[in-house]
């Protein structure tokens, strides 16, 4: 551990969990072998529509080492909720194809796999419908969007502004559906006992695992225990629980055994959520200097037939820049595809890929610097909500970031520059997210012996919670964080809110430190005498939280790119990419660190690879393995680097601090895009980026 | 669980027995190279062979200098020592390039030249067994044509089969006009490339000329000095670790920048890894200039017949042969 002097809020400690981690003795859901304990594997739907006939059992059950099969017929009866992506196995429906339509239990995991692959399911096949058209028939206004936005908002008359407007912006933007794909596949192993049911489950909330699948089982809360330490990545994949956790817990209901049942890469595409494609039209409107009069901004999404998602995709154009005339919303379309999720930043990720392309044509139609044009813009107040920013410093990092990077002097012509067969380009979005926090629970005990231990049922999935949580700790009881023992990832702590958001180190840590502050209050009044039996105190931030002013608070953030565009191949490879971000106290400059240029990476995947091919003919995700969905290899990933911007805003939380988890995403593929077209003169308005639109664009 | 035999050959003689042992008795036998494409494939449901004859212990694991400047490469050659060879590297640069151009480090270090010229398409409807494919199922037809297609064959595919053989490597060996050595039920063979490959016709289950029980043992490169001027250039959406696109294995002998002779295959555009006739006869004896590397690339592409996703794979195969063939005028 790095030594370092308090207060440790804002020092590079390592992560508290490191040698877990390097030496294999972090216990993943999947490590968990408790006895007697059996494989399930799920057999998925191979219609997209439809119903299951029957279910040949006879066929696998003689199978060595079989020991049950288990589908609508005779599983156990969930209780009824209203999320039927949980209700499974309940009714022969099919609603997507690769759905879960029965599920077999073995000795072994590979005769699980070899039944699951036997096992004879017979379908009335319906004909299906997966085309996401923003003109299609079905498109709907939701009542509210994720995760409870109004769906639409206008303000002024943005019709007549655009009729009006000098300069007009007009464009259409697609993104296509992506898959989270975390390192570690979900998993749960489930086991029944007197005491009730636990779960050793790969998730972001443990304590959320636990409020939603206690009563689908009928089960009071308490008797349902989720135990989560270490989880390998979610991205918002794992941020509620998916079909296999309550598949898990009722094939260990019926076999009374403890059952593991774990996701393969290939089964992720269908059963554990996905980011869904997007159709985006912007209109902007402006006077010749590049001042807006008007935005509009029209999502149109998919979601599942039998589960309502609605991504807040234009969601973040409410409050983005200052414009007397605007326009949002969104529309959704219900289609025979698997269940749309959180995705790392939903709603600014493609909504930004959209708005920031638009500003980056506006840029080009003034004849304006596509920094100067967003300064321009800046808004005094959020334009819509109407509330003063707590702090908003777009601006500097728009600035400081053009410093860094060497913006100055950019000749805006494009598709002049030439680096041997490359054509070169720079280009620059605009990045953000909202600063949320939500109620949770900590307890902190002073131990006897010495030392302190400190338990709040948060996620590390690797962002850093636990060492972040363990410094905010630290400095609360004024000791060194060694003298502090972090306990996570266990719904039997206390119930804190799901890593999502980018709201854990603002929510968890506000509980922790009011614990913290608790028992240090505490221990003076008995002048720091600890009884033998330790002292605990403990926090609920719910009061605190309500009590909070209304104020607009994001985080900002601004995303430098420079590609080369080979003249023969129109392959695109980023040469640089820098992030100038301002989100508040940054307490660990290390993970900080690690989170945007993570999510800068992720960004930059997403601009030119990633891409989920919905097969229209057979209605399921076709590229269902990491060798034909690309996600950025370490060779795509040259030169990527992020800094920040000192941000004092005493509106936010006591530790100061804005998400940083997700802001890193936001924007990037709009900064890759506007440098591509800086490059080659082409604008590419479909993600990703791959060669044959550009060598198809006449480069 | 889905049992098979596992046998590991001791010597060419057994190894071919073994194989047809297995195939006689109806459990299907196949050899098995460094596993990376046939595990994977068995995983998916795609192969279920009763019996695996590993390979990689069978003495034919060397590279060999033959009379006159060429080299016997052993079929059990782990794609690693073959580019890292020195003579490779000095005679046949393109083959060496595109051998690290493909997979990543660690499934080269596995996978054997057998192997890697006998590797499985990557079109996705042949990797799901729940949906139909004329190369896992013949007669089942062939929804790539109407669906997924954009990085399937524009050149030489048929109504039934539309897949790319996804090798690397194989397409500077077709260029080099390689013989692959097989060991057979019947005795020992020698096959040129190309023509070991098959274009899918009405018969997209056979890959390759190979009948059941053969054995590849080495593939032997001719002599070609003018190879040592030589390259190969593959275009890919991801920097690494992924199939190509498009790739072009070139070689040119230049005299007073006159062609005097040259070589060019390509490889994503077809069934097989496609050597350009064409082009090269277009070129031998014409200046080595851009607008005559325009004009033999456009011969050979004219006989290209692209689907509708994959038609800009014609446009960047040209760009691609001329500017490899641009780049060895310019830099040997
Ligand atoms: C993620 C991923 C990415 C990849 N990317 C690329 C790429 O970019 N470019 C590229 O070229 N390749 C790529 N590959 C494929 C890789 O090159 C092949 O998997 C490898 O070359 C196969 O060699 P192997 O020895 O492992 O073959 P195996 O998997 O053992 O066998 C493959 C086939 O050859 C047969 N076989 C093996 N040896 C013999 C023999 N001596 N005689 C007769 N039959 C034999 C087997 O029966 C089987 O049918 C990739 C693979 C993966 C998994
Ligand atoms: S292209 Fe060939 S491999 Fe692909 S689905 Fe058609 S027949 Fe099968």
């Amino acid at each position: 551990m790095t030594t370092v002097a308090a207060p440790y809020a804002g020092t590079a400690l390592d992560r508290v969990d490191g040698p877990e981690k390097v030496t294999g003795r972090a216990r993943y859901a999947y490590e968990n072998l408790p006895a007697d304990l059996a494989y399930a594997v799920v057999v998925q739907a191979t219609v997209s529509r439809g119903e299951v006939r029957a279910v040949d059992a006879d066929s696998v059950l003689q199978l060595p080492g079989m020991i049950a099969a288990i589908w609508h017929e005779n599983a156990p009866r969930l209780a009824p909720v209203e999320d039927a992506e949980l209700t499974v196995l309940q009714s022969p429906r099919v609603a997507y194809r690769g759905q879960v339509v029965a599920i077999v239990v073995a000795e072994t995991l590979e005769s699980a796999t070899e039944a699951a692959r036997l096992l004879r399911v017979d379908y009335r096949a319906e004909p299906h419908d997966v085309e996401l058209r923003a003109d299609h028939p079905g498109m709907y206004r939701p009542d509210h969007v994720n995760p409870n936005y109004a769906t639409d908002s206008e303000l002024g008359d943005p019709d007549t502004a655009l009729a009006f407007a000098s300069v007009v912006v007009d464009a259409t933007y697609t993104t296509p559906a992506q898959h989270h794909n975390p390192i570690e596949p979900h998993a749960t192993v489930a086991l029944w006992d007197a005491d009730g049911l636990t779960l050793y489950d790969a998730t972001q909330s443990a304590s959320g695992v636990r409020a939603t699948i206690a009563p689908l089982f009928a089960l009071p809360p308490e008797s349902v225990r989720v135990i989560s330490p270490y989880v390998g990545g979610g991205f918002g994949g794992k941020g509620a629980p998916h079909a296999q956790v309550v598949l898990a817990a009722l094939a260990a209901k019926q076999v009374g055994r403890p059952v593991k049942l774990a996701a393969t890469r290939r089964q992720m595409f269908a059963v554990t959520g996905y980011r869904t494609p997007t159709v985006q039209r912007v209109r902007l409107g402006a006077d010749e200097d590049g001042r807006l009069s008007a935005i509009v901004h029209e999502a149109f999404e998919q979601t599942a037939t039998i589960k309502e998602f609605a991504e807040q995709t234009t969601v973040v154009t409410r409050m983005m820049y200052a414009a007397p005339h605007r326009r949002t919303s969104h529309r959704l379309v219900r289609l025979d595809v698997p269940i749309p999720t959180w995705m790392r930043a939903p709603g600014e990720t493609p909504g930004m890929f959209a708005l920031e392309s638009a500003m980056d044509e506006l840029a080009v139609a003034c004849g304006i610097d596509p920094v100067e044009l967003r300064v321009r813009n800046e808004p005094t107040i959020d334009p819509e909500r109407g509330l003063p920013f707590s702090s908003r410093n777009l601006v500097a990092c728009l600035r400081e970031g053009a410093e860094r990077f060497g913006w100055a002097g950019r000749d805006p012509e494009p598709g002049v520059r030439r680096r041997g067969r490359q054509l070169i380009g720079t280009g620059v979005a605009s990045s953000t997210y909202p600063v949320y926090r939500l109620p949770s629970q900590a307890s902190a005990r002073a131990e006897p012996g010495g030392g302190f231990t400190v338990r709040i049922a948060a996620a590390d999935i690797g962002t850093g919670a636990r060492t972040v949580l363990t410094q905010i700790a630290a400095d609360a009881l004024r000791v060194p964080p060694a003298q502090v023992r972090m306990e996570v990832g266990d719904s039997a702590l206390p119930r804190a809110s799901v890593a999502g958001g980018s709201s854990g180190t603002a929510s968890w840590g506000t509980a922790v430190l009011r614990a913290c502050e608790a028992l240090m209050a505490a221990l003076h009044r008995r002048s720091g005498d600890v009884p033998p039996g330790g002292l605990e105190a403990s926090a609920d931030t719910a009061e605190e939280l309500r009590s909070q002013r209304p104020l607009s608070r994001h985080a900002y953030g601004a995303q430098f790119a420079e590609v080369g565009v080979d003249l023969d191949t129109g392959e695109v490879r980023v040469l640089r990419l820098l992030g100038a971000f301002a989100a508040g106290r940054i307490i660990n400059p290390k993970t900080a660190r690690s989170q945007f240029i993570g999510g800068m990476t992720m960004g930059l995947s997403m601009a030119l690879l990633e891409e989920s091919v919905m097969d229209l003919e057979f209605g399921d995700y076709l590229n269902r393995d990491l060798a034909q969905y690309h996600v950025a290899a370490c060779a795509d990933v040259r030169d990527v680097d992020a800094f920040w911007i000192e941000e004092e805003d005493p509106e936010l939380n006591p530790m100061g601090s804005k998400g940083i988890g997700e802001i890193g995403i936001v924007g990037t593929a709009a900064a890759i895009a506007n440098a591509v077209y800086h490059a080659t003169g082409i604008r590419v308005r479909d993600l990703p980026i791959r060669l044959d639109r550009l060598i198809g664009g006449g480069i | 669980m889905r049992p098979f035999a596992y046998e590991r050959a001791t010597d060419v003689r057994s190894a071919v027995a073994a194989c047809a042992a297995g195939t006689a008795d109806g459990a299907g036998a196949v050899y098995l190279g460094g596993g990376t494409n046939l595990v994977d494939l068995m995983r998916l449901g795609v192969v279920s062979p009763g019996v695996l004859v590993d390979v990689t212990r069978l003495p034919f694991d060397g590279i060999e200098e033959t009379a006159g400047g060429g080299l016997l490469i052993g079929a059990g050659v782990r794609n690693s020592d073959l580019a890292a060879h020195p003579l490779v590297r000095r005679r046949y640069p393109m083959l060496a390039q595109a051998v690290v151009a493909g997979a990543s480090g660690q499934i080269r270090n596995m996978a054997t030249v057998g192997g890697n010229l006998l590797q499985r398409t990557r079109c996705s409807y042949f990797q799901d067994v729940s949906k139909p494919c004329n190369k896992r199922v013949p007669g089942s037809g062939c929804p790539a044509r109407r669906g997924d297609h954009r990085n399937l064959a524009v050149i030489g595919q048929s109504e039934a089969c539309v897949a790319t053989h996804p090798s690397d490597m194989a397409v500077p060996l077709a260029a080099l006009g390689a013989v692959v050595h097989i060991e057979g039920p019947g005795g020992p063979r020698q096959v040129p490339m190309p023509g070991f490959h098959r274009l899918p016709g009405d018969a997209p289950e056979r890959d390759t000329v190979l009948e059941p029980g053969d054995l590849v043992t080495a593939v032997e490169v001719p002599p070609l000095p003018f190879a040592a001027r030589s390259r190969y250039r593959k275009v890919r959406d991801r920097v690494s670790f992924a199939f190509a696109v498009v790739s072009v294995a070139a070689a040119l002998d230049l005299e007073d920048g006159m062609v005097r002779d040259c070589r060019i295959a390509l490889g994503g555009v077809a069934h097989i890894p496609w050597r350009a006739d064409r082009a090269e006869s277009a070129l031998r004896g014409s200046p080595a200039t851009e607008a005559a590397f325009a004009q033999a690339a456009a011969e050979e592409l004219a006989m290209a017949t692209p689907l509708p996703h994959n038609a800009f794979k014609v446009p960047l195969a040209r760009n691609v042969v001329v500017r490899t063939l641009l780049d060895l005028v310019e830099a040997p």
